[in-house]
Protein backbone atom coordinates (compact mmCIF):
# COMPACT_ATOMS: atom_id res chain seq x y z
CA UNK A 1 0.00 0.00 0.00
CA UNK A 2 1.30 3.40 -0.86
CA UNK A 3 1.06 6.06 1.77
CA UNK A 4 0.84 9.70 0.69
CA UNK A 5 1.46 12.58 3.01
CA UNK A 6 -0.09 15.83 1.80
CA UNK A 7 0.27 19.42 3.00
CA UNK A 8 -2.50 21.95 2.72
CA UNK A 9 -1.38 24.64 0.28
CA UNK A 10 -1.74 28.17 1.68
CA UNK A 11 -1.81 31.17 -0.73
CA UNK A 12 1.49 33.13 -0.40
CA UNK A 13 -0.30 36.38 0.57
CA UNK A 14 -2.20 34.62 3.36
CA UNK A 15 1.03 32.91 4.48
CA UNK A 16 2.70 36.34 4.75
CA UNK A 17 -0.23 37.78 6.71
CA UNK A 18 -0.30 34.83 9.13
CA UNK A 19 3.47 35.07 9.64
CA UNK A 20 3.35 38.85 10.21
CA UNK A 21 0.39 38.56 12.60
CA UNK A 22 2.16 35.82 14.57
CA UNK A 23 5.41 37.77 15.03
CA UNK A 24 3.66 41.06 15.81
CA UNK A 25 1.73 39.07 18.43
CA UNK A 26 5.00 37.71 19.88
CA UNK A 27 6.46 41.25 19.88
CA UNK A 28 3.36 42.74 21.61
CA UNK A 29 3.31 39.92 24.15
CA UNK A 30 7.01 40.32 24.98
CA UNK A 31 6.64 44.11 25.26
CA UNK A 32 3.64 43.75 27.58
CA UNK A 33 5.43 41.10 29.65
CA UNK A 34 8.56 43.22 30.14
CA UNK A 35 6.54 46.39 30.56
CA UNK A 36 9.42 48.80 29.87
CA UNK A 37 9.30 50.93 26.69
CA UNK A 38 13.02 51.58 27.05
CA UNK A 39 13.85 47.90 26.52
CA UNK A 40 11.11 46.74 24.14
CA UNK A 41 8.53 49.24 22.94
CA UNK A 42 5.25 47.79 21.66
CA UNK A 43 4.24 47.84 17.98
CA UNK A 44 1.65 50.60 18.57
CA UNK A 45 4.14 53.06 20.08
CA UNK A 46 6.66 52.28 17.31
CA UNK A 47 3.98 52.89 14.70
CA UNK A 48 3.02 56.17 16.42
CA UNK A 49 6.68 57.27 16.37
CA UNK A 50 7.00 56.26 12.73
CA UNK A 51 3.94 58.33 11.82
CA UNK A 52 5.36 61.27 13.78
CA UNK A 53 8.72 60.93 12.00
CA UNK A 54 7.04 60.64 8.61
CA UNK A 55 5.39 64.01 9.19
CA UNK A 56 8.75 65.75 9.19
CA UNK A 57 10.62 66.83 6.04
CA UNK A 58 13.95 65.89 7.67
CA UNK A 59 12.81 62.24 7.86
CA UNK A 60 12.22 62.02 4.12
CA UNK A 61 15.48 63.86 3.43
CA UNK A 62 17.38 61.44 5.67
CA UNK A 63 15.73 58.37 4.10
CA UNK A 64 16.22 59.69 0.54
CA UNK A 65 19.85 60.70 1.00
CA UNK A 66 20.76 57.43 2.79
CA UNK A 67 19.07 55.54 -0.04
CA UNK A 68 21.05 57.48 -2.66
CA UNK A 69 24.34 57.04 -0.79
CA UNK A 70 23.95 53.33 -0.25
CA UNK A 71 22.51 52.61 -3.68
CA UNK A 72 25.40 54.58 -5.18
CA UNK A 73 27.88 52.46 -3.20
CA UNK A 74 26.03 49.29 -4.20
CA UNK A 75 26.08 50.23 -7.89
CA UNK A 76 29.78 51.11 -7.77
CA UNK A 77 30.46 47.79 -5.96
CA UNK A 78 28.57 45.80 -8.60
CA UNK A 79 30.44 47.55 -11.43
CA UNK A 80 33.89 47.20 -9.81
CA UNK A 81 33.22 43.59 -8.74
CA UNK A 82 32.01 42.74 -12.26
CA UNK A 83 34.97 44.34 -14.03
CA UNK A 84 37.42 42.73 -11.60
CA UNK A 85 35.79 39.31 -12.14
CA UNK A 86 36.26 39.60 -15.91
CA UNK A 87 39.83 40.89 -15.59
CA UNK A 88 40.95 38.31 -13.01
CA UNK A 89 39.42 35.54 -15.14
CA UNK A 90 41.12 36.81 -18.28
CA UNK A 91 44.57 37.71 -16.89
CA UNK A 92 46.37 35.34 -14.54
CA UNK A 93 48.66 38.08 -13.23
CA UNK A 94 45.71 40.25 -12.22
CA UNK A 95 44.11 37.22 -10.58
CA UNK A 96 47.30 36.65 -8.56
CA UNK A 97 47.35 40.33 -7.56
CA UNK A 98 43.71 40.93 -6.73
CA UNK A 99 42.37 37.60 -5.44
CA UNK A 100 44.19 37.74 -2.07
CA UNK A 101 43.22 41.39 -1.56
CA UNK A 102 39.55 40.69 -2.20
CA UNK A 103 39.66 37.69 0.14
CA UNK A 104 41.22 39.89 2.85
CA UNK A 105 38.50 42.53 2.35
CA UNK A 106 35.87 39.82 2.77
CA UNK A 107 37.40 38.58 6.02
CA UNK A 108 38.08 42.01 7.59
CA UNK A 109 35.46 43.34 10.08
CA UNK A 110 33.41 46.16 8.59
CA UNK A 111 34.10 48.37 11.67
CA UNK A 112 37.84 48.38 10.86
CA UNK A 113 37.13 49.68 7.37
CA UNK A 114 34.68 52.30 8.65
CA UNK A 115 37.24 53.70 11.12
CA UNK A 116 39.99 53.66 8.49
CA UNK A 117 37.73 55.28 5.90
CA UNK A 118 36.83 58.00 8.42
CA UNK A 119 40.51 58.90 8.51
CA UNK A 120 40.93 58.80 4.74
CA UNK A 121 37.80 60.38 3.24
CA UNK A 122 35.01 62.83 4.06
CA UNK A 123 32.26 61.76 6.51
CA UNK A 124 29.49 61.87 3.96
CA UNK A 125 31.37 59.60 1.52
CA UNK A 126 32.21 56.85 4.03
CA UNK A 127 28.80 55.03 3.92
CA UNK A 128 28.85 54.80 0.11
CA UNK A 129 32.50 53.69 0.19
CA UNK A 130 31.79 51.01 2.82
CA UNK A 131 28.73 49.73 0.93
CA UNK A 132 30.84 49.49 -2.20
CA UNK A 133 33.62 47.68 -0.34
CA UNK A 134 31.21 45.08 1.05
CA UNK A 135 29.57 44.44 -2.33
CA UNK A 136 32.77 44.02 -4.39
CA UNK A 137 33.91 40.64 -2.92
CA UNK A 138 30.43 39.07 -3.15
CA UNK A 139 29.90 40.10 -6.77
CA UNK A 140 33.50 39.35 -7.73
CA UNK A 141 33.50 35.83 -6.30
CA UNK A 142 30.09 34.83 -7.71
CA UNK A 143 30.90 36.20 -11.17
CA UNK A 144 34.44 34.82 -11.19
CA UNK A 145 33.16 31.30 -10.46
CA UNK A 146 30.24 31.64 -12.91
CA UNK A 147 32.53 32.83 -15.74
CA UNK A 148 34.98 29.98 -15.18
CA UNK A 149 32.09 27.49 -15.14
CA UNK A 150 30.67 28.68 -18.48
CA UNK A 151 30.09 25.63 -20.67
CA UNK A 152 33.30 25.13 -22.68
CA UNK A 153 31.43 23.13 -25.33
CA UNK A 154 29.30 26.21 -26.11
CA UNK A 155 32.42 28.38 -26.37
CA UNK A 156 33.85 25.82 -28.81
CA UNK A 157 30.59 25.93 -30.81
CA UNK A 158 30.88 29.74 -30.93
CA UNK A 159 34.47 29.36 -32.15
CA UNK A 160 33.43 27.02 -34.96
CA UNK A 161 30.54 29.24 -36.05
CA UNK A 162 32.78 32.30 -35.79
CA UNK A 163 30.76 34.30 -33.28
CA UNK A 164 32.25 37.73 -32.75
CA UNK A 165 33.45 38.61 -29.23
CA UNK A 166 30.32 40.71 -28.68
CA UNK A 167 28.05 37.90 -29.89
CA UNK A 168 29.82 35.35 -27.66
CA UNK A 169 29.43 37.70 -24.70
CA UNK A 170 25.75 38.37 -25.46
CA UNK A 171 24.66 34.85 -26.38
CA UNK A 172 26.88 32.72 -24.11
CA UNK A 173 28.65 34.49 -21.25
CA UNK A 174 25.90 36.88 -20.10
CA UNK A 175 23.07 34.28 -20.03
CA UNK A 176 25.45 31.80 -18.35
CA UNK A 177 26.43 34.12 -15.51
CA UNK A 178 23.11 35.95 -15.10
CA UNK A 179 21.62 33.60 -12.43
CA UNK A 180 24.77 33.81 -10.27
CA UNK A 181 25.02 37.56 -10.84
CA UNK A 182 21.38 38.13 -9.82
CA UNK A 183 21.80 36.04 -6.67
CA UNK A 184 24.99 37.92 -5.76
CA UNK A 185 23.27 41.29 -6.28
CA UNK A 186 20.28 40.30 -4.16
CA UNK A 187 22.62 39.20 -1.32
CA UNK A 188 24.68 42.36 -1.78
CA UNK A 189 21.71 44.73 -1.46
CA UNK A 190 21.09 43.58 2.13
CA UNK A 191 24.81 43.69 2.87
CA UNK A 192 25.18 47.20 1.41
CA UNK A 193 22.30 48.43 3.55
CA UNK A 194 23.58 46.92 6.78
CA UNK A 195 27.15 48.09 6.31
CA UNK A 196 26.14 51.50 4.93
CA UNK A 197 23.85 52.23 7.89
CA UNK A 198 26.54 51.01 10.32
CA UNK A 199 28.96 53.46 8.64
CA UNK A 200 26.39 56.27 8.98
CA UNK A 201 26.01 55.51 12.71
CA UNK A 202 29.78 55.85 13.17
CA UNK A 203 30.31 58.82 10.81
CA UNK A 204 27.11 60.79 11.51
CA UNK A 205 26.77 62.48 8.12
CA UNK A 206 24.06 65.18 7.92
CA UNK A 207 20.67 63.90 6.81
CA UNK A 208 21.00 60.15 7.27
CA UNK A 209 19.12 57.23 8.76
CA UNK A 210 22.28 56.26 10.68
CA UNK A 211 22.37 59.66 12.38
CA UNK A 212 18.71 59.17 13.35
CA UNK A 213 19.60 55.77 14.83
CA UNK A 214 22.56 57.26 16.70
CA UNK A 215 20.48 60.04 18.33
CA UNK A 216 17.81 57.48 19.24
CA UNK A 217 20.52 55.66 21.19
CA UNK A 218 21.93 58.83 22.78
CA UNK A 219 18.48 60.00 23.97
CA UNK A 220 17.38 56.45 24.88
CA UNK A 221 14.50 56.76 22.40
CA UNK A 222 13.94 53.05 21.82
CA UNK A 223 10.68 53.53 19.86
CA UNK A 224 12.60 55.84 17.46
CA UNK A 225 15.34 53.23 17.17
CA UNK A 226 12.73 50.63 16.21
CA UNK A 227 11.05 53.08 13.82
CA UNK A 228 14.31 53.91 12.00
CA UNK A 229 15.16 50.19 11.87
CA UNK A 230 11.76 49.52 10.31
CA UNK A 231 12.56 52.17 7.67
CA UNK A 232 15.89 50.46 6.89
CA UNK A 233 14.26 47.04 6.59
CA UNK A 234 11.41 48.38 4.44
CA UNK A 235 13.76 50.22 2.05
CA UNK A 236 15.97 47.12 1.79
CA UNK A 237 12.92 44.97 0.91
CA UNK A 238 11.75 47.52 -1.67
CA UNK A 239 15.19 47.65 -3.30
CA UNK A 240 15.42 43.85 -3.37
CA UNK A 241 11.96 43.59 -4.96
CA UNK A 242 12.75 46.29 -7.55
CA UNK A 243 16.01 44.55 -8.42
CA UNK A 244 14.31 41.15 -8.69
CA UNK A 245 11.66 42.64 -11.03
CA UNK A 246 14.36 44.35 -13.15
CA UNK A 247 16.36 41.13 -13.47
CA UNK A 248 13.19 39.14 -14.21
CA UNK A 249 12.32 41.56 -17.02
CA UNK A 250 15.85 41.36 -18.41
CA UNK A 251 15.61 37.55 -18.39
CA UNK A 252 12.24 37.56 -20.10
CA UNK A 253 13.38 40.07 -22.68
CA UNK A 254 16.37 38.06 -23.85
CA UNK B 1 42.19 19.23 -50.15
CA UNK B 2 42.37 17.67 -46.70
CA UNK B 3 45.59 15.91 -45.88
CA UNK B 4 47.23 14.76 -42.66
CA UNK B 5 50.87 13.62 -42.67
CA UNK B 6 52.51 11.79 -39.75
CA UNK B 7 50.22 13.45 -37.26
CA UNK B 8 50.62 12.68 -33.54
CA UNK B 9 48.15 13.62 -30.82
CA UNK B 10 47.67 12.14 -27.37
CA UNK B 11 45.38 12.76 -24.42
CA UNK B 12 46.55 11.87 -20.92
CA UNK B 13 49.37 9.68 -22.24
CA UNK B 14 47.04 7.80 -24.61
CA UNK B 15 47.99 8.06 -28.28
CA UNK B 16 44.89 8.82 -30.31
CA UNK B 17 46.74 9.77 -33.50
CA UNK B 18 50.14 8.09 -33.82
CA UNK B 19 52.03 9.02 -37.00
CA UNK B 20 48.66 9.06 -38.71
CA UNK B 21 48.48 9.97 -42.40
CA UNK B 22 45.47 10.27 -44.66
CA UNK B 23 44.29 12.10 -47.75
CA UNK B 24 40.55 12.79 -47.69
CA UNK B 25 38.62 13.40 -50.91
CA UNK B 26 37.33 16.97 -50.97
CA UNK B 27 34.23 16.43 -53.05
CA UNK B 28 30.92 14.72 -52.32
CA UNK B 29 30.16 12.72 -49.19
CA UNK B 30 32.75 10.65 -47.32
CA UNK B 31 31.59 8.40 -44.49
CA UNK B 32 33.87 7.57 -41.58
CA UNK B 33 33.05 4.30 -39.89
CA UNK B 34 34.70 2.48 -37.02
CA UNK B 35 34.30 1.45 -33.40
CA UNK B 36 33.51 4.05 -30.73
CA UNK B 37 36.59 5.65 -29.21
CA UNK B 38 38.93 4.82 -32.10
CA UNK B 39 39.66 8.52 -32.73
CA UNK B 40 37.25 9.59 -35.48
CA UNK B 41 35.92 12.58 -33.54
CA UNK B 42 39.48 13.64 -32.70
CA UNK B 43 40.30 13.50 -36.40
CA UNK B 44 37.31 15.79 -37.13
CA UNK B 45 38.40 18.18 -34.37
CA UNK B 46 41.89 18.35 -35.89
CA UNK B 47 40.43 19.06 -39.34
CA UNK B 48 38.18 21.79 -37.84
CA UNK B 49 41.17 23.34 -36.06
CA UNK B 50 39.80 22.70 -32.57
CA UNK B 51 42.76 20.50 -31.59
CA UNK B 52 46.37 21.34 -32.37
CA UNK B 53 48.51 18.37 -33.26
CA UNK B 54 51.74 17.64 -31.34
CA UNK B 55 53.67 16.86 -34.54
CA UNK B 56 53.04 16.26 -38.22
CA UNK B 57 51.30 18.32 -40.87
CA UNK B 58 47.64 19.14 -41.35
CA UNK B 59 46.51 20.69 -44.63
CA UNK B 60 42.89 21.76 -44.94
CA UNK B 61 41.96 24.03 -47.82
CA UNK B 62 38.48 24.59 -46.41
CA UNK B 63 38.28 27.89 -44.56
CA UNK B 64 34.79 27.74 -43.13
CA UNK B 65 33.86 24.27 -41.86
CA UNK B 66 30.43 23.75 -40.25
CA UNK B 67 30.73 21.22 -37.44
CA UNK B 68 27.73 19.26 -36.20
CA UNK B 69 29.15 18.02 -32.91
CA UNK B 70 28.32 14.67 -31.39
CA UNK B 71 26.43 16.61 -28.70
CA UNK B 72 23.80 19.13 -29.85
CA UNK B 73 25.47 22.16 -28.21
CA UNK B 74 22.36 24.31 -28.51
CA UNK B 75 22.12 27.49 -26.47
CA UNK B 76 19.60 26.50 -23.79
CA UNK B 77 18.22 30.04 -23.36
CA UNK B 78 17.43 30.51 -27.06
CA UNK B 79 14.49 29.04 -28.97
CA UNK B 80 15.00 26.63 -31.88
CA UNK B 81 14.74 29.40 -34.48
CA UNK B 82 17.05 31.70 -32.49
CA UNK B 83 19.63 28.90 -32.24
CA UNK B 84 19.64 28.46 -36.01
CA UNK B 85 19.55 32.21 -36.70
CA UNK B 86 22.52 32.70 -34.34
CA UNK B 87 24.93 31.47 -37.05
CA UNK B 88 23.32 33.57 -39.77
CA UNK B 89 23.89 37.25 -40.49
CA UNK B 90 21.37 39.72 -39.00
CA UNK B 91 17.74 39.22 -40.07
CA UNK B 92 18.38 35.57 -40.84
CA UNK B 93 15.22 34.34 -39.16
CA UNK B 94 13.49 33.76 -42.53
CA UNK B 95 16.26 31.39 -43.62
CA UNK B 96 16.28 29.76 -40.17
CA UNK B 97 12.51 29.18 -40.39
CA UNK B 98 12.91 27.63 -43.87
CA UNK B 99 15.59 25.24 -42.65
CA UNK B 100 13.57 24.25 -39.59
CA UNK B 101 10.62 23.56 -41.89
CA UNK B 102 12.87 21.36 -44.03
CA UNK B 103 13.81 19.26 -41.00
CA UNK B 104 10.17 18.95 -39.93
CA UNK B 105 10.22 21.42 -37.04
CA UNK B 106 7.91 24.13 -38.34
CA UNK B 107 5.68 23.98 -35.26
CA UNK B 108 8.57 23.82 -32.77
CA UNK B 109 10.37 26.98 -33.90
CA UNK B 110 9.66 28.86 -30.73
CA UNK B 111 10.39 26.00 -28.34
CA UNK B 112 13.42 26.05 -26.06
CA UNK B 113 15.83 23.10 -26.34
CA UNK B 114 14.62 21.82 -22.95
CA UNK B 115 11.10 21.56 -24.41
CA UNK B 116 12.25 19.42 -27.35
CA UNK B 117 12.94 15.69 -27.57
CA UNK B 118 16.49 14.43 -28.23
CA UNK B 119 15.71 13.82 -31.90
CA UNK B 120 14.21 17.31 -32.30
CA UNK B 121 17.27 18.92 -30.70
CA UNK B 122 19.44 16.94 -33.12
CA UNK B 123 17.47 18.34 -36.03
CA UNK B 124 17.86 21.91 -34.75
CA UNK B 125 21.64 21.37 -34.50
CA UNK B 126 21.57 19.87 -38.02
CA UNK B 127 19.64 22.88 -39.37
CA UNK B 128 22.14 25.20 -37.68
CA UNK B 129 25.08 23.42 -39.36
CA UNK B 130 23.42 23.79 -42.77
CA UNK B 131 22.42 27.41 -42.07
CA UNK B 132 26.01 28.41 -41.43
CA UNK B 133 26.85 28.23 -45.13
CA UNK B 134 30.19 26.55 -44.58
CA UNK B 135 32.41 25.23 -47.36
CA UNK B 136 32.71 21.84 -45.62
CA UNK B 137 30.27 19.86 -43.48
CA UNK B 138 31.76 17.90 -40.59
CA UNK B 139 28.90 15.80 -39.26
CA UNK B 140 29.56 13.66 -36.20
CA UNK B 141 26.76 11.09 -35.92
CA UNK B 142 24.23 13.51 -37.44
CA UNK B 143 21.25 11.15 -37.38
CA UNK B 144 21.57 9.99 -33.77
CA UNK B 145 18.12 9.52 -32.24
CA UNK B 146 16.21 9.99 -35.50
CA UNK B 147 13.71 7.57 -37.03
CA UNK B 148 14.32 5.98 -40.44
CA UNK B 149 12.16 8.41 -42.43
CA UNK B 150 13.78 11.48 -40.90
CA UNK B 151 17.25 9.94 -41.34
CA UNK B 152 16.52 9.40 -45.05
CA UNK B 153 15.21 12.99 -45.39
CA UNK B 154 18.26 14.52 -43.71
CA UNK B 155 20.70 12.23 -45.57
CA UNK B 156 19.16 13.45 -48.85
CA UNK B 157 19.69 17.05 -47.69
CA UNK B 158 23.38 16.31 -47.05
CA UNK B 159 23.90 14.57 -50.40
CA UNK B 160 21.92 17.23 -52.26
CA UNK B 161 23.58 20.22 -50.61
CA UNK B 162 26.53 20.17 -53.00
CA UNK B 163 28.82 20.93 -50.07
CA UNK B 164 31.64 18.43 -49.42
CA UNK B 165 30.63 16.44 -46.32
CA UNK B 166 32.54 14.21 -43.95
CA UNK B 167 30.16 12.08 -41.89
CA UNK B 168 30.91 9.88 -38.88
CA UNK B 169 28.42 7.05 -38.64
CA UNK B 170 28.12 3.55 -37.20
CA UNK B 171 25.17 2.61 -39.35
CA UNK B 172 25.43 0.74 -42.65
CA UNK B 173 21.96 2.02 -43.51
CA UNK B 174 23.11 5.63 -43.11
CA UNK B 175 26.18 4.89 -45.27
CA UNK B 176 23.86 3.50 -47.94
CA UNK B 177 21.54 6.50 -47.74
CA UNK B 178 24.40 9.00 -47.95
CA UNK B 179 26.15 7.26 -50.82
CA UNK B 180 29.69 8.39 -51.58
CA UNK B 181 32.88 6.89 -50.24
CA UNK B 182 33.43 4.97 -47.02
CA UNK B 183 36.60 5.02 -44.94
CA UNK B 184 36.76 2.32 -42.27
CA UNK B 185 38.90 2.80 -39.20
CA UNK B 186 40.17 0.88 -36.20
CA UNK B 187 42.04 1.92 -33.09
CA UNK B 188 43.06 3.67 -30.96
CA UNK B 189 45.44 4.85 -32.17
CA UNK B 190 43.36 5.61 -35.25
CA UNK B 191 44.24 3.38 -38.22
CA UNK B 192 42.70 3.21 -41.67
CA UNK B 193 41.72 -0.28 -42.82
Amino acid sequence: MTNFTTRNKMPPSLKGLVSAAFWIGVWSGTSLLIGQELLIPGPVSVLRRLIALAGRLSFWQAAGISLLRIFGGFTAGVLIGGVLAVLTFRFELLDALFSPVIRIIRATPVASFIILALLWIGHSLVPAFISMLMVVPVVWQSLRVAISETDVSLIEMAQIYRFSAVKTLKLIYIPSVLPAFSAACLTSIGLAWKSGIAAEVLCLPRNSIGTGLYYSKIYLETPSLFAWTAVVVTLSFILEKLFAVAIGKRGAGK
Amino acid sequence: MISLKNVCLSFGGKNVLDNFSIGIPDKGVTCFSGPSGCGKTTLFRVIAGLNTVESGEVICDFKKPAFLFQEDRLLPWLTAIQNVAAVLPRNGSGEAARLLRNVGLESEQNALPSELSGGMRRRVAFARALAYGGDLLLLDEPFKGLDEDMTARLAAMVSGSGIPALVITHSENEIRLLGGRVLRFGGPPLALF
